[in-house]
Parts: C-alpha cells; structure tokens; sequence
C-alpha cells in the first residue's frame, strides 16, 4: 500500500523469522531467503501446531457422530469458520464457506452463480490482469452458456482505472469479476470504486482476493463485495484450504454445485433436500485440519496487526524498488502507484528462468515466468518476468542478497 | 551443484551466439515446440533430402540453456542420417536425465550439457528443441509441449 500507515511500534522481524521454522534452513549452502511469498507463504510454528494438536486430540468427521471426538472436530471446524468471519469482517458465517482454495471459490460461483442465470450474449467483465483463477472459469461458463467475456485495460504501469473499466459494463453484464491485487503486477485495485460503480449499475461484483488476504485488512461489509475469494495457504495457513465469501441472498438464490454428505438435510429416491447454508456448498468431508491451520494463521496475522505488517512490506517494497531500479538493464514491470510488496522484473541479456536458477544456488527463491497471468505479462512485451514477492518476515538484507545476486547473474552473461 | 557446471563457456557463448538461427523455406520440415512453465517457444525446421538431414535451422526465444541447446543441436545433426540424429536424440536424453549416463565422444560439444542433469528443473529447456526436431522430422502437426 502506498498510503502512509500510522505504526504503533514497528515488527520485530528477527522475533517473528523464529516463528518460522522453515526459514531457518540453509539451500544450496547459503540462508535461505525465501522471497516467494506471492505463491506460497510459509507457515508459524502457532499453524503448525494447531494442526498437529487437532490430528492428536480431536479428530473425527464433522457434523456426523454424536461421540465425544466428532463433537470436537466440529467445534474446532465451525470455530474456524467463525475466526474467518471476524477476519473478514462478514455479517454470519452462513456467508463464509470453506474451499480448496481461490481457485474452487471462484468455479463455485462460476458453476452456481454465473452459468444458471447467464444467456447467450450476456457479459462478464475481468480486467486485463487477471490471473489464470479468474479468467479461465468464466471461459469455460461462456463456452457453455453463450456469454461473452469482456476485458477492461491495464495502462502502462499495470493500474485499473474503475471509471474506465465501468465504462464498460453495459445491459448485459451480469456479473464484474476482478483482483483485488494482482499476482503477476503487484497492482493494488480500486476494488471499493469499481464495486460502488458496478452495484450502482446493478451488476454484482466478485473479488479474487488470494493475493489482498495476506497483505491488507479486510472489511468486506465496508467494501460490498458480493463475492470474495481467498486461499490459506498465501495467508500463512495451509495448502488445500481457502474462503468463500458468499453475500447471504446471493448464496442462499443459488443452486448446490457438489452434491454428496453434509450438503443434505434429507435424501430420498424422489427427491433431495438441500441443507442450509454455508452447508449446502460444502459437500463431502471439508479439510478439516485446514480450516483449524488457517484459523491459526488469521490469529497470527491479527496478533501482529495488518497495519503494521503492511507498515514493513511497504518498506520492503520501497527498498527493493530502489535497489533494483538501480540495476542496469533491469526494467520493473508493473509499476502501478499503488502497489502490494511484490515486484516483477525482467533483465537485459538474462532470461527470467536463469535468472531462478542463479538466485536458487545462492539460497534466494523467486518465482519465474508468467505467473498464471499470461495476458498480463503478454502486455508488456515479455514472456515471462522474474517475481519477488515479500512477506513481513523478510528483511533488508534479503533484499541486498537478491539485488547483488541478480548483478552476479548479469556478470554471467555479460 | 556448481552452476559453472550448468553454464559452461560453450553454453554461455551458444546462447549469445546462436548457431543456424533461423528460417529454412519450405519445403523444409518444420515443427513448434512451447514449455509452458517458463515461456519457452522455438521452431526447429529441418530440410531432408532421403535419409539425410541436409540442413537445421531454429528461431524463437527461451532461457540460456534452450537456446544454446538448440544451438548445438543444429550444429551435431547437419549432414547425418535420420537414423543417426534418432540415435543422438536418444543419447541426449540419457545424457540429460541418468546421472550415470557416460559422456561419450559421439557427443561431441554436446558434452557441454552434462552439467543439466544436476538441475532437474532445467532438463526440460535442454531437451525441448530435440523432442521439436524430433516432431519435425516425423512430420508431427501438433506443437510439442514440454507439459
């Protein structure tokens, strides 16, 4: 975030790298400097644990048994959900529905929302940053219904301008679908404009959150998104889990897309009762030691305050601008004013994928190509771009290993 | 792992200076290849005459270890027969992915790649331009992925 964050006291970032086990290690001879967040974050010892104490204590099926364990397990699954709720900031955890991440949350809606309601030659608008999650989806529901994709423009920096995208919501946009932040740019997206814009149209909005989750404090009641999308396993919880956010009317309107256990209340030849919501969308047993790691990591990303942590990655991104700007040849792709702390970069002369091996045999994960984001990418002229994204545990002198390591590389193919 | 074992001198001049880098006009065979996970994108064209690979030529854009690769590879399979260059295709490939596999003398400069079997991540960019000649010469229509 580029807006100035009051701290009340800044991270104590070498206190926090201890809650990391994994970050301790050595790869290929040097500390690892795990600057790949924008895929995957690593997990606190605090995530770790919650899911080996409900493995060791208290698992059995949710929503079933009537014994002592089941009981458990259902408690410490809904209790995750009500954690997800606070963090959100929704009204019910009726709206909060379990997922294996951002990816299955957007299909839902795609599958229950989009395709039953959608005809032929109705819209659904995305932006031209997109990542694959929330593109493809709406593909395969217009190759299905008839509709058309719609795709607003990115500028040269890689920013969304919401009057220009609203411009293009017409009569038959049924549905406007956009990141929150983009993976590939680091564009943080005027999503509240663009919703208050798309709702005062009528059209529902939903926002693929996977990559704001972890970086900005959510309100969803104050932001209005109708649908919000987010995965654990980018918000310091496990893989295999992710959110979401359903507006209760819409949800509630909407068919089941899995059926099977838990989504029922009752099952005859003749007919099927669904269940109630959130249930009626979480069909078969739920990763029930997902939702109790996630809940875990949301408390951990609380107890440090998201306003401090976006206090540090906003340093951290200042930082790495500065001393990757200073590279000859290195061009920063994606250069919105508002910007999470990621940073994508292609060098003149080294190929991005090189580039990952030669950081890789100094300790320093970053991740390289397109990023799920082809289109995005594609609009700047490259194939693939080197990307690396940074999470509060990570520090300055990363960042000096990364910018000396990528001079080590152009030295190479000087 | 030493990753001057990756980019030797030979590697590292191939990329900067591809050999046989372009076109060959029809009807020269000719086939795509495309590796997804790193953007990766060639066209291997190959004029045969009867059993013969007269003349190989490559064009498109990729990471220092395909293009060298592909490089090297128009260089080792000029002039020899199609059973031949089956022959290298195979060779390249054990050369790539068994860590025993011996660096014999019909490798030639190909030798240089040894060093790509230490980094799996990296064996497909090596052996991309080989499964598109490959494709070329068989007449293959579809693009060859490394997906």
């Amino acid at each position: 975030m580029s807006a100035a964050v009051a701290t009340p006291a800044p991270l104590d970032v070498e206190r926090i790298r201890a809650d990391f086990p994994i970050l301790s290690q050595r790869i290929n001879g040097h500390p690892l400097a795990y600057l790949d967040n924008g895929a995957s974050s690593q997990r606190p010892r605090a995530v770790i644990d919650a899911e080996r104490r409900y493995a060791e204590e208290m698992h059995a099926n949710v929503h079933r048994g009537v014994h002592t364990l089941s009981q458990r397990a259902t408690d410490a699954f809904e209790a995750a959900r009500e954690r997800v709720r606070r963090f959100v900031n929704a009204r019910s955890t009726r709206e909060i529905i379990f997922t294996r991440g951002t990816t299955e949350s957007i299909n839902l809606v795609a599958h229950s929302f989009v395709r039953p309601r959608v005809r032929a030659g109705d819209e659904i608008l995305i932006t031209h940053l997109e990542h694959h999650a929330n593109i493809v989806p709406w593909q395969l529901a217009c190759e299905a219904t008839g509709a058309v994709l719609r795709v607003a423009p990115i500028d040269e920096r890689g920013a969304v301008d919401a009057a220009e995208l609203a411009g293009l919501i017409s009569e038959r946009t049924r549905l406007v679908a956009v990141a929150h932040v983009s993976n590939a740019l680091g564009t943080v997206l005027p999503v509240r404009d663009i919703i208050a814009r798309a709702h005062a149209r009528g059209v529902p909005v939903l926002v693929d959150g996977a990559q704001a989750a972890p970086h900005l404090a959510l309100d969803l009641q104050a932001l209005d998104a109708d649908f919000y999308a987010f995965s654990g396993h980018k918000v310091y919880g496990p893989d295999g889990i992710g959110v979401l956010y359903g507006r209760e009317a819409l949800l509630e309107s909407m068919p089941p897309w899995q059926g099977g256990g838990d989504m029922i209340l009752a099952v005859r030849f003749d007919g099927t009762t669904y269940n109630q919501l959130p249930f009626k969308f979480e069909a078969g047993t739920p990763h029930i030691s997902g939702a109790v790691g996630l809940a875990a990591a949301l408390d951990y990303v609380s107890a440090l305050g998201l306003e401090r942590i976006a206090a540090w990655e906003h340093q951290l991104l200042e930082y790495a601008t500065e001393r990757l700007s200073a590279i000859d040849g290195l061009r920063i792709i994606g250069t919105a004013r508002d910007k999470a702390s990621l940073v994508s970069f292609v060098v003149a002369g080294v190929h991005p994928h090189d580039l990952g091996t030669i950081l890789d045999q100094q300790g320093i994960a970053i991740r390289t190509g397109h990023h799920c984001a082809m289109p995005a990418i594609e609009r700047f002229g490259v194939p693939a771009t080197a990307r690396a994204s940074f999470a509060f545990y990570n520090t300055r002198a990363e960042i000096d290993r990364l910018a000396a390591a990528v001079e080590s590389a152009r030295a190479m193919f000087r | 792992m030493d990753l001057k074992e990756l980019y030797r001198d030979v590697i590292l001049d191939h990329n900067k200076r591809p050999r046989n880098f372009g076109r060959l006009a029809p009807p020269a065979h000719f086939a795509h290849g495309h590796n997804p996970l790193c953007g990766d994108q060639l066209t291997v064209y190959a004029t045969v005459d009867g059993e013969v690979v007269r003349d190989v030529a490559f064009e498109g854009s990729g990471c220092a270890i395909s293009v060298a690769s592909a490089s090297l590879m128009t260089e080792a399979v000029k002039g020899r027969s199609r059973a031949e260059v089956e022959r290298l295709y195979a060779t390249v490939h054990e050369l790539l992915t068994r860590a025993d596999a011996p660096v014999t003398a019909e490798l030639g400069k190909l030798a240089a790649l040894s060093g790509v079997r230490e980094f799996p991540a990296r064996v497909k960019c090596a052996s991309l331009c080989w499964h598109t000649l490959h494709a070329a010469l068989a007449g293959t229509a579809a693009p060859v992925t490394t997906e």
